[in-house]
């Protein structure tokens, strides 16, 4: 399959935004929890998920997405929200807990909700499943083409909420897709602990819908099928799930002990970073220089830095707003 | 004074000690839940077991609620003891069919006739930005529905106690602890998450408040965390020349309501503190039953201090506006004492 330039870079350039945004929000967390560390301290407190080393999953779908499409997402959503195009500045005030942020302070960053791109993300396992069936049922409901995606981890494929929105998606045949971004672990348990089959692809055959895998987390792959379910499912002809392979550099949360895992895994996981294959492929494969690269690198790296000074010079909201906002 | 040498324990360790000499007694004993086995809890309320006990009396499960507490349920009444593990209080909402119209029913429904002795494990609590979705404490939801056992221990000493006497109980028991009681070197240290544990097993009652300050002018009834910030106010008090009485309510179901009617004949005054939502909440029961029993016994109205019906939010400015603490339960004493 032949990719456009302008994906292709798009890809490049959306992956690399999101590793340079997770590592700064790396450091941002850690603040304030020196020496010791302290979950509620610092600029940036609560539990904290970083997507590093997912960035395929989310920049190979989203590129087939318009703002019309829907996107729900779990408790780790940064990367989908960034691929989805949500507002950075807003995005990232809400992560410092300013009145600036998407939700005024009151949702962090596991709550974070753009309409204007048709965005959204939540804390409990499996429950956007049925949001983005929704979506996907309003917009058959309206005649429109737009499809819903889900982005789940893999540990969400056991719950009943993703069995129960297949079928449903497969019966009233929606324009649904589920990714399973499968990282190999459901916080410290293992797949080959939680997960009955071997990749829950297979389990498309359970709701006589397509299952898509694509394995070593990579992005062109993850574009390639990506392209063919969106497609299909604009057209009518369905839902489908996409699993990918990725890879988890990070603990669970910012702070995981990471007990139940050999430091090497993580060692050699980052031995095949997916940001720096695809720029060596972009290079060697697609004649794209390398000074063009450079210039999409800057692009993204400024326009994290202005998302973070925006949050940063933000105010907090003030103490009583936490009334505000219960009833429309 | 007979000096007893003390052997401190966090919150955590002390659950999980119960726990362990449970095992020990009682082969019907596992333990079920996400994480509980290598990690050993997220909040480390089965530290150390999977390495005593092993994958098949230590259990991780899927991300499965519904299945796993439903297989609780299904093992208790075959006989074995279950302690299941909801991770976070807030994840009830995908599997509360089987807590309540199953866990809490079939024993009633059966006449009596099928028993289900399990333990509903679950951690509650916020005040370390976590958002709406991971601090609520939810007591009120779980007391409200009949057929559970509801207790929330404060202390090592209690979480332990009350631990053995939950896993005894023939009753389904939903153990509530307290995240930041838990002692967990990730979050705030506070002393009250340490203290002294006996080595054996002991049980502490269900259903039995605990006066843990004694006072003549006011009452403080709170729960877990209200209880310490409660503590920390009547020693602020003190200093004013007002002596609270503090009431650690311990369980929920079965509540104690001989103690706080007896407090109150003596102090007159009641303030209830809660983590809890304000409205309908245990606040609110105790009012009731502050008004239904013990009027005659008040001389000023009862107040109330809980969070005031929102969700909890993000931002720390707005999640400590909400939660209740040791200068609000202080001022509120404060013009209580002085109506």
């Amino acid at each position: 399959m032949t990719i456009s330039v302008d994906h292709l870079t798009w890809m490049y350039e959306t992956m690399y935004k999101i590793r340079y945004y997770e590592d700064k929000m790396a450091e941002a967390y850690a603040e304030g929890k020196n020496p010791v560390f302290n979950i509620g301290a610092g600029p940036v407190p609560g539990e904290m998920h970083l997507a590093t080393g997912q960035e395929p999953a989310a920049v190979g779908i989203c590129v087939h997405l318009t703002k019309e499409d829907t996107v729900t997402s779990p408790h780790r959503p940064h990367h989908h929200a960034i691929a989805k195009g949500v507002h950075l500045n807003r995005m990232t005030a809400e992560i410092f807990g300013k009145v600036t942020g998407l939700g005024k302070g009151k949702g962090g960053h596991m709550h974070l909700f753009d309409p204007d791109v048709k965005f959204s993300c939540g804390g409990i396992v499996g429950a956007g499943i049925p949001h983005a069936l929704g979506a996907a049922l309003a917009a058959k409901k309206k005649g429109k083409d737009w499809v819903a995606v889900a982005f789940i981890g893999e540990g969400a494929a056991n719950q009943g909420a993703f069995h129960e929105s297949l079928n449903m998606a497969a019966l009233w045949n929606l324009p649904l897709i589920v990714v399973i971004e499968n990282n190999q672990y459901g916080i410290s348990v293992p797949k080959s602990a939680s997960t009955s089959v071997p990749s829950n692809d297979i389990r498309a055959a359970a709701y006589g819908i397509k299952g898509y895998y694509v394995k070593d987390n990579d992005p062109i792959e993850m574009y390639n099928v990506s392209k063919e379910a969106v497609e299909r499912a604009r057209k009518g002809e369905g839902p489908s799930i996409i699993e990918i392979e990725t890879y988890r550099y990070l603990g669970h949360f910012q702070g995981d002990p990471e007990v139940y895992r050999d430091k090497n895994e993580v060692t050699l996981l980052r031995e095949k970073d997916p940001i720096v294959r695809m720029r060596q492929l972009l290079i060697k494969e697609y004649g794209i220089e390398e000074q063009q690269l450079s210039e999409l690198e800057n692009r993204a790296k400024q326009e994290v830095e202005a998302a973070y000074q925006f949050a940063r010079e933000s105010d907090y909201p003030a103490p009583e707003d936490a009334l505000k906002d219960l009833f429309v | 004074m007979q000096k007893t040498k003390q052997r401190l324990l966090t919150g955590n360790k002390a659950i999980a000690e119960a726990i362990r000499l449970e095992m020990e007694r009682d082969p019907n004993v596992f333990v079920m839940g996400e994480d509980v086995g290598v990690y050993g809890g997220i909040f480390g309320a089965t530290e150390g077991l999977f390495q005593k006990f092993g994958p098949e009396r230590v259990i991780d499960t899927p991300i499965s609620e519904t299945a796993f507490i439903g297989a609780a349920i299904g093992a208790a009444a075959e006989g074995m003891r279950p302690i299941v593990e909801l991770m976070f209080v807030d994840f009830f909402g995908v599997c509360m069919d089987q807590i309540y119209n199953h866990m809490a029913k079939i024993p009633y429904m059966s006449g009596g006739s099928v028993k289900l002795p399990m333990v509903l494990m679950t951690a509650v609590g916020g005040g370390y930005s976590d958002a709406a979705q991971h601090s609520q404490t939810l007591y009120a939801t779980f007391a409200h529905l009949p057929g559970m056992k509801v207790v929330a221990p404060s202390t090592p000493y209690d979480l332990k106690g009350m631990m053995i006497s939950a896993i005894r109980d023939d009753n389904p028991v939903v153990f509530m602890f307290h995240k930041t009681l838990q002692g967990l070197g990730w979050m705030d240290q506070l002393d009250a998450s340490v203290g002294h544990v006996p080595e054996e097993a002991y049980t502490v009652p269900i259903g039995k408040a605990k006066v843990v300050r004694e006072g003549t002018d006011i009452t403080i009834v709170g729960i877990q965390m209200t209880t310490h910030h409660a503590l920390e106010a009547a020693k602020k008090l003190e200093q004013h020349g007002i002596q609270a009485e503090v009431i650690d309510l311990r369980s929920l179901v079965p509540l104690d309501r001989e103690t706080i009617l007896q407090s109150i004949k003596k102090t007159h005054r009641l303030l209830v503190v809660d983590e809890d939502y304000l409205s309908y909440g245990m606040t609110a029961e105790i009012a009731a039953i502050a008004a239904e029993e013990g009027l005659y016994d008040l001389e000023a109205p009862v107040k109330r201090l809980a969070v005031p019906d929102v969700p909890i939010p993000y931002s720390r400015p707005l999640e400590q506006f909400v939660l209740p603490n040791a200068d609000k339960i202080f001022n509120e004493a404060m013009k209580l004492v002085n109506e």
